[in-house]
């Protein structure tokens, strides 16, 4: 392995630039060295003024995804030895699809708003009395969302998504993946309130099951099978409320 | 844009002429045009077949057999050109042009699955 690797990096400074440009920094190459470490040495010993995020360092609070060499990947998770290969060189850029804030650093407000929209909490129709105790859940009613609820919202499968590209309203993967992880909870009684904003041509049917989404998640969600299996569900919705117009649900697919 | 209950339609659709189009089309492709022509397994000859084409449950079978797999191609191709080229916009025109190919097929489906003799 070379002892040099080379970074080309998006910056933007909004205040100065027109457009993102490309610097280019020369880093060294440890062995055990991700995209992220080579980024903090150029901002430490380099260049002070280079803005990213990152935090957790172990794939655990999804906020140092960019797009490396083109693929959107967390950048703590990314070795520099895997680029060797590739002439030493590695690009990194913004999330794709996102507006930039500076340099590396993408707006995630519309994300934010999207995935309130669909609700990803616990919803109750009864109120429990604390004094009742927990809500009691199997193992098997656990692994029906657990898949699901890995997600860390680091939003590479939005950067991975063509239709996020064309369509920007499209609600995309992560948050439907989310909402189908509280439909699937045997706690939640949710479903029916979540169907407006799923069920809908910017929901699930915008998505034309590329599955780049599942590819890139870091967490192994599969947000594209989230979003089948919500389609599955809501055409036997669709049909039930065709058949008995009256008082089905058959969002509610808990065991 | 489609309603909700539109699209749950044209997906049922869809994903119905999928099913079809993955499994059974490629098990007729095989019999018909490799395992029959050249000998790996003994053919059936044309008064036989012509004879379960009879039966009301086969021409039943090669209606949906025909017919589902054209609405998965429309479907699929209806946002191959909205995102493929772009044009969105013309989602009536493309609507219109895609579903109805599907509807003209299935109506030739079911005149030459009912009146073959
Ligand atoms: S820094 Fe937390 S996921 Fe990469």
């Amino acid at each position: 392995m070379a002892d040099k690797i080379i970074l080309e990096v998006a910056r933007y400074s909004p205040e100065q630039d027109t457009k993102p440009c490309f610097a280019t920094y020369e880093v060294p190459v440890h062995k055990e060295w991700v995209v992220l470490d080579a980024l903090n040495y150029i901002k430490d010993k380099v260049d002070g003024s280079l803005t990213y995020r990152w935090s957790c360092r172990m794939g655990i609070c999804g906020s140092c995804g960019m797009m490396v060499n083109g693929e959107p990947k967390l950048t703590c998770a990314t070795f520099l030895s895997s680029y060797a290969h590739n002439g030493n060189k590695i690009r990194v850029e913004p999330l794709r699809y996102f507006p930039v804030v500076r340099d590396l650093v993408t707006e995630l407000s519309d994300f934010l708003v999207k995935l309130k929209k669909v609700k990803p909490w616990l919803i109750r129709k009864d109120t429990v009395p604390l004094s009742q105790g927990e809500f009691l859940q199997t193992p098997e009613q656990l692994d029906y969302y657990k898949q699901f609820s890995m997600c860390i919202n680091c939003t590479l499968c939005y950067s991975a998504c063509p239709v996020v590209g064309l369509d920007p309203k499209f609600v995309g993967p992560a948050a439907i993946a989310l909402a189908q992880r509280y439909n699937l909870d045997s706690r939640d009684q949710g479903a029916v309130e979540r169907i407006a904003v799923l069920a809908h041509p910017e929901g699930i049917w915008g998505c034309t099951f590329v599955g780049e989404c599942t590819k890139v998640c870091p967490k192994h969600v599969d947000p594209a099978g989230a979003i089948q299996q919500y389609k599955l569900n809501a055409v036997l919705d669709w049909l039930t409320s065709f058949l008995m117009p009256r008082g089905h649900n058959s969002q509610d697919v808990k065991p | 844009m489609a309603r909700q209950s539109d699209e749950a339609f044209f997906w049922m659709l869809f994903s119905a002429g999928g099913v079809i189009a993955a499994i059974l089309i490629p098990v007729h492709l095989f019999l018909f045009g490799l395992a029959f022509p050249l000998g790996w397994l003994p053919a059936p000859d044309y008064e036989r077949l012509m004879s379960l084409v009879h039966m009301p449950l086969v021409r039943v079978y090669l209606f949906v057999f025909c017919s589902l797999p054209l609405f998965h191609w429309a479907h699929r191709f209806r946002y191959t050109l909205y995102d493929g080229l772009k044009v969105k916009h013309l989602n009536e025109v493309i609507f219109a042009l895609c579903y109805g190919g599907a509807v003209a097929g299935t109506v030739l489906a079911a005149y030459l699955t009912w009146t073959i003799a």
